[in-house]
């Protein structure tokens, strides 16, 4: 004991509360002011364009937006209801359409595809390559098709089919994800009781991944929602009169509207895009909240 | 008959097949009345004379890919025992205990040699399911793994999906819970979350699980290595309770447990075979508990259960 009276390490004389340590270094400092510009930024822009799009398509948020044909020569008394409801019709045809597909696929590939299998490895690299194809190509793939099966390019039918194909990369990749995500003892436990793989998938794995394959199913089908150009391409109307009703239908869709309207030269016209956009934004606001819902519903379930 | 010492001690896997009953009785000590099990010949063995052999594995090998994580292994599992497998890390006890309901089919690039014989159906046989191995040979893991629903459907899942011939459900679900001494703790809240429970409440409605669908064998991985001393206490006298009905195999990193409560114990080690550093897992020893545990035949058994290495 005697010899323990040597001074402590010079590590313990060094203060605990050095300036140059922590967040509170010039270079931490500017970097951290650094991400909260970009943030401000992106914000900023996101508020502003918000902001003004409901100041110019305020005095146009009234019923008859909701009620109303568009009208050549009377904005006045122009609405978008051929719109929301072709938005609505188109936009359930690619969900029926895209997402047994996609969730199908993406079992497959997840649960029964052998990971070294040169065929599966194909299919994967390819889905991830169709998810960054442009939307202009989708709808002209459409077109092809509507086309070698003797379908009118211009139909409900078509665009679905149009938009299902520019969501199904998406659906695929996200519910990959979400059934990567469910343990592998959920699996086990289910085979080891004499379950078969397709009965493990069914009761086990696919439930237990509802809430991330409809968080990324949604987004998707929001996406498709805002989509323009592959309809365009397919020669959806922009001068619809008349309830889109049934798969072979004309139809325009919102985006297509609010593209017709903002290239008149009329004020009004501009402020009734103004109007649809906020329309539009709020319905892919409430898509988004089905999917939270959704989420929540099935995360407390357990 | 042939000499045994003459043969190398990594090949002489366990009561070996020269034992003559002369030899066996000199082992049984008055207070072991369990008969010798020869796995080789278990299935010659009447019932009068010793327990059946549920399944016998003979020279059965596992490799991952290229790898052989486990070589030659030859035991029995009698019927209404409990057999345990220990032994250090790696020595491929698990590996082995999964390779009999065929669970290694799962993991890709498995591969089995040798013969593992379910009352002498070979279970790796070309027309073998794979399903209908598990629907007998049942298993329960490490790590609790209820299904993310009530308590009552992790019971009745197991026999919903194979397609059980259940006259009640709710009989089939109490008589499961109460077979696994968890029916009290739990009958007031069937509906409720299995995630809801305790780690110990958890392992034990997975065996309940597994027994609902009536196997004749469960394997058990490591069960209460997730668990406190006293929920560990619980599934032990569990499992001595189970023995009665079905015939249990546990892989085991604890000794005591082992000791606790297995009627047989196989001990496996694992040694880098020449020429390159993969460790294959073996089978070193196999016999009945109290004689691996008092007077084991190969001395890295008596090391190993001693404490002095693993």
């Amino acid at each position: 004991m005697a010899v323990m009276t040597t001074e402590p390490p010079p590590s313990a004389t060094r203060p605990l509360t050095a300036e140059s340590q922590g967040e509170k270094n010039p270079q931490s400092v500017f970097f951290l002011v650094l991400l909260w510009l970009s943030l401000a930024f992106g914000i900023l822009v996101l508020v502003v364009l918000i902001v003004t799009t409901f100041i110019d398509g305020l005095p146009r948020m009234d019923l008859k937006l909701f009620t109303n044909y568009t009208s050549q020569v009377d904005p006045s008394n122009a609405g978008a209801r051929a719109a929301i409801l072709g938005t609505i019709l188109v936009i359930v045809t690619t969900a029926i359409l895209a997402i047994p597909i996609g969730i199908a696929a993406a079992a497959y590939l997840e649960e029964f595809a052998s990971k070294t299998s040169r065929f599966a490895r194909i299919v994967e690299l390819n889905v991830q390559n169709l998810a960054a194809v442009p939307a202009i190509i989708y709808g002209m793939l459409a077109a092809a098709a509507a086309l070698a099966v003797g379908l009118s390019r211009n139909t409900v039918l078509a665009g679905g089919i149009a938009l299902a194909l520019l969501i199904l990369p998406v659906i695929i990749v996200s519910t990959r994800e979400a059934l990567r995500a469910v343990p592998q003892e959920i699996r086990q436990g289910s085979l080891a009781l004499g379950a078969s793989p397709m009965q493990t998938l069914q009761r086990q794995t696919l439930p237990a991944a509802i809430p991330g394959i409809a968080t990324g199913t949604i987004l998707a089908l929001s996406r498709a929602m805002g989509e323009a150009a592959p309809l365009l391409l397919l020669g959806a109307l922009v001068f619809v009169q008349f309830d889109p009703n049934g798969l072979l239908s004309g139809f325009t869709t919102m985006p297509i509207q609010i593209f017709n309207w903002a290239g008149r030269s009329q004020e009004e016209f501009k402020q009734l895009a103004a109007a649809a956009s906020i329309l539009l934004l709020a319905m892919v606001i409430a898509l988004n909240a089905v999917a939270i819902i959704i989420r929540n519903k099935f995360t407390t379930a357990r | 008959m042939s000499e045994p010492t003459a043969q190398p001690a990594d090949t002489t896997l366990t009561a070996s097949p020269v034992d003559t009953p002369g030899e066996s009785s000199v082992n049984t000590s008055p207070s072991t009345t369990i008969p010798r099990l020869d796995p080789i010949d278990a299935g010659r063995i009447t019932a009068s004379e010793a327990p059946r052999a549920v399944i016998t594995a003979t020279d059965v090998s596992c490799y991952y890919g290229s790898f052989r994580a486990v070589n030659e292994v030859t035991m029995g599992i009698g019927l209404h025992e409990i057999t345990a497998l220990i032994g250090p890390s790696g020595c491929g006890k698990s590996t082995v205990l999964r390779a009999l309901n065929r669970m290694n089919d799962l993991i890709p690039g498995t591969r089995v040699t040798g013969t593992i014989a379910y009352h002498g159906m070979d279970i790796y046989a070309k027309d073998v399911d794979p399903i209908e191995v598990r629907r007998r040979i049942g298993m329960v893991f490490q790590k609790p793994n209820p299904f993310p629903k009530s308590i009552y459907d992790n019971v009745a899942y197991g026999p919903k999906v194979t397609g059980m011939k259940v006259s009640n459900m709710d009989d089939l679900v109490e008589e499961s819970l109460r077979g696994a001494a968890l029916w009290d703790e739990v009958k007031d809240k069937l509906k409720q979350s299995a995630y809801g429970l305790s780690g110990g409440q958890q392992q034990r409605l997975c065996i309940a699980r597994t027994i609902a669908v009536k196997p004749e064998v469960i394997l058990m991985d490591e069960p209460c290595s997730a668990l406190d001393p006293i929920a560990t206490s619980r599934i032990e006298d569990l499992m001595l309770e189970l023995k009665e009905d079905y015939t249990i195999v546990i892989v085991t990193h604890n000794m005591q447990q082992a000791a606790r409560v297995a009627d047989r114990t196989a001990f496996f080690t694992a040694e880098a075979a020449e020429g390159h550093g993969d460790r294959t897992g073996h089978l070193v020893e196999f016999d009945e508990t109290t004689k691996i545990f008092s007077n084991p035949a190969d001395s890295r058994t008596e090391d190993y259960i001693s404490g002095r290495f693993g």
